[in-house]
């Protein structure tokens, strides 16, 4: 349990996608510029994420084992085709979801942190358990990362700051500060 | 011909320093900074991209006519992933202690938005020879851009560049370089460093029209 | 006035061709993919045994061959290579081709992620011989001690295993098992020592139930 646990916080703080591993920038420097918007998709891609893992520690299971040099492409077309799906599937149940968060679901097929979830989860040995409480703590920390990049970008917006450090520059730069202010959470859980 | 050699030189150059993709364009970047604490590192990473994104203008230009509009960006991405796939095969089998180091980024190689966007742009537009020449000088930006960040983090981050020690012991090195936030950081400098010179350049060029346009 | 070229037909491409050439791509993918891991197989399994054996070589010292044994229904069996999921430790026979001692893995969250190490024991002097960090993601500089610093590391060497292995303050140790932490890294050099008592406390009780002759040296 306490394993669990571990896992579940260090996806989410301690080791954290985005700010500690670099993964779902394009979204993170991208899309966050309202804290509305940046919700939603961090909602959506945990909803992604979790499907993803499911899938993976299926791939990883039953089928790899007799192609395990396939993984790579597997785990691409399973990401695609599961997107593409919800997509469908949000749809037809809810025309109001869709049109929310509609533009951002191929958005999330090319975001390097699903298929590095998939990726570490298979190189770490997670089972079914233990893959979808990473992918819940690594898709709930992404969500925390991209919504506080959108608070700070909106309260910058008011701000004087100068016209050439504006844009990405300045975003990396509060990233920095943020990936720096997440590392604190390193030794949350040293036991003695 | 002396034109096409001409267009072919500026579609490589333009990679290397207009459209610098990671500079200017700002694509690519997700899991390549993770992987540039160290210039060895960066070279690595940078020359895989390099095979993988030649290899698949190569294949995408050469394909084109016969890849349906309906269905080519998944078909990109089959072939992303193949050259993907064998590069990380061949680095485990020659380089494995730089394989390890790399670790689970060259597979992420794939997520590349620069890779898929060339493919997109350019490689599936154009002629064969045009979309390889692209492909070399965006790569070269790339490899030029993760080289520069790489080299960075780890003079300030160890105070060695290529395991080399540059500094006397008692250097006290960033260690903060080559953790994630000096990742952050360092593109981000790098960025507004790039800005800058673009601007001054772009002033510089404003006043030479102006004083044209003055009759000088 | 000049007529327009006439325009080529624009016809939607039929399913059929849309999933042949999807097809098509897999296929070829798929050749190329296997050709080229075929090809470097046999390389990297090699260098994978190779650096298995290096770590087992440096945490037993003296040892010529080793065994992999796997733990399966209450016995210690012994097996060409070990599954994934299957728990297994090494077992290290030195020149004269009696046991040595065995080499046992321990995993366990360190300061900043997961520590994986390798270290040899020695059962019938109860002691821990050796420790080799095999994966680890701690602080450079300070963390990273754990296999940079020699002096941290020759702790492992004779160490006692009674009653339990604790690491103590740097410059206090006084008995044979106790372990100096690192100054400024004292939860990693802890969870070196944990993930090592973890370890002994799952593989002992199975260690006690072998019996020697059980395992003739056939490499």
């Amino acid at each position: 349990m306490r394993e669990l646990l571990w896992i579940f916080v260090s996806a989410l703080l301690i080791n954290n996608f985005v700010l500690a591993y670099f993964l779902g920038l394009c979204p993170f420097l991208g899309v966050s510029q309202r804290l509305e918007t940046a919700f939603r998709l961090g909602l959506a891609t945990v909803f992604v994420m979790l499907i993803t893992a499911l899938c993976a520690w299926f791939l990883n299971t039953y089928i790899l084992i007799y192609a395990p040099y396939l993984r790579l492409i597997s785990f691409i077309v399973v990401i695609a085709s599961t997107v593409q799906f919800i997509e469908m599937v949000i749809k037809k149940l809810s025309p109001a979801l869709f049109k929310a968060l509609g533009i951002f679901l191929p958005l999330i097929t090319t975001n390097c942190a699903i298929l590095g979830l998939a990726i570490f989860s298979t190189n770490k040995g997670y089972g079914l358990v233990e893959g979808l409480i990473y992918a819940l703590g690594a898709g709930l920390g992404f969500t925390l990362a991209l919504v506080l990049m959108a608070g700070l970008r909106q309260e910058s917006e008011l701000a004087p700051v100068p016209r050439l450090i504006r844009g990405t520059a300045m975003n990396l730069i509060i990233a920095g500060i943020l990936s720096m202010a997440f590392m604190g959470f390193a030794g949350l859980f040293s036991a003695s | 011909m002396p034109k096409s050699k001409q267009d072919a030189y500026q579609e490589f150059i333009k990679g290397l320093w207009r459209d610098n993709p990671v500079f200017v364009q700002v694509l690519g970047m997700c899991p390549m900074l993770a992987v540039t604490n160290s210039a060895e590192n960066a070279l690595a990473m940078g020359g895989a991209t390099f095979f993988v994104l030649v290899a698949s203008s190569f294949f995408v230009a050469s394909l084109q006519r016969w890849i349906p509009k309906q269905v080519r960006i998944s078909t990109y991405i089959i072939i992303i992933a193949t050259f993907v796939t064998v590069t990380d095969f061949t680095l485990e089998a020659l380089v494995p202690r730089l394989h390890k180091e790399l670790g689970a980024f060259i597979p992420l190689i794939v997520a590349n938005c620069m890779i898929l966007g060339r493919q997109e742009a350019f490689a599936s537009r154009n002629s064969v020879r045009l979309a390889v020449v692209d492909a070399l000088g965006m790569a070269s930006g790339f490899l030029f851009a993760l080289l520069a960040l790489g080299s960075v983090r780890e003079i300030l981050g160890e105070g060695r560049l290529l395991g080399m020690d540059l500094f006397s012991p008692d250097f006290e090195p960033w260690v903060i370089m080559i953790l994630p936030p000096g990742g952050f950081l360092t593109l981000g400098l790098l960025l507004l460093f790039f800005n800058w010179l673009r601007e001054r350049k772009e002033r510089l060029v404003e006043r030479l029209d102006a004083w044209e346009a003055q009759g000088q | 006035m000049k007529t327009a070229p006439p325009t080529v037909s624009n016809a939607e491409p039929s399913s059929a061709r849309l999933i042949a050439t999807l097809g098509l791509a897999g296929l070829l993918s798929g050749l190329i993919i296997v050709t080229v891991f075929e090809a470097t197989l046999p390389t990297i399994t090699a260098h994978k045994a190779e650096m298995l054996r290096q770590a087992v070589f440096k945490v037993l010292p003296g040892t010529v061959s080793l065994q992999p044994l796997t733990y399966k229904d209450g016995q210690l069996v012994p097996v060409d290579k070990a599954e994934k999921d299957e728990e297994s430790i090494l077992a290290g026979y030195g020149a004269d081709g009696r046991l040595i001692g065995y080499a046992i893995p321990g995993a366990g969250p360190g300061f900043q992620d997961i520590i994986r190490l390798l270290y040899g024991y020695l059962p019938e002097e109860r002691r821990v011989v050796g420790m080799e960090i095999l994966e680890s993601r701690e602080t450079p500089g300070l963390g990273d001690k754990i296999y940079k610093d020699a002096n941290f590391v020759a702790n492992f060497d004779a160490l006692s295993i009674d009653p339990q292995i604790v690491a103590v303050k740097k410059g206090t140790k006084t008995a044979a098992h106790q372990v100096d932490a690192i100054t400024g890294a004292t939860i990693s050099s802890k969870a070196v020592v944990r993930i090592i008592n973890e370890a002994n406390t799952r593989w002992l009780p199975r260690l006690n139930k072998v019996i020697d002759e059980g395992f003739k040296q056939s490499r």
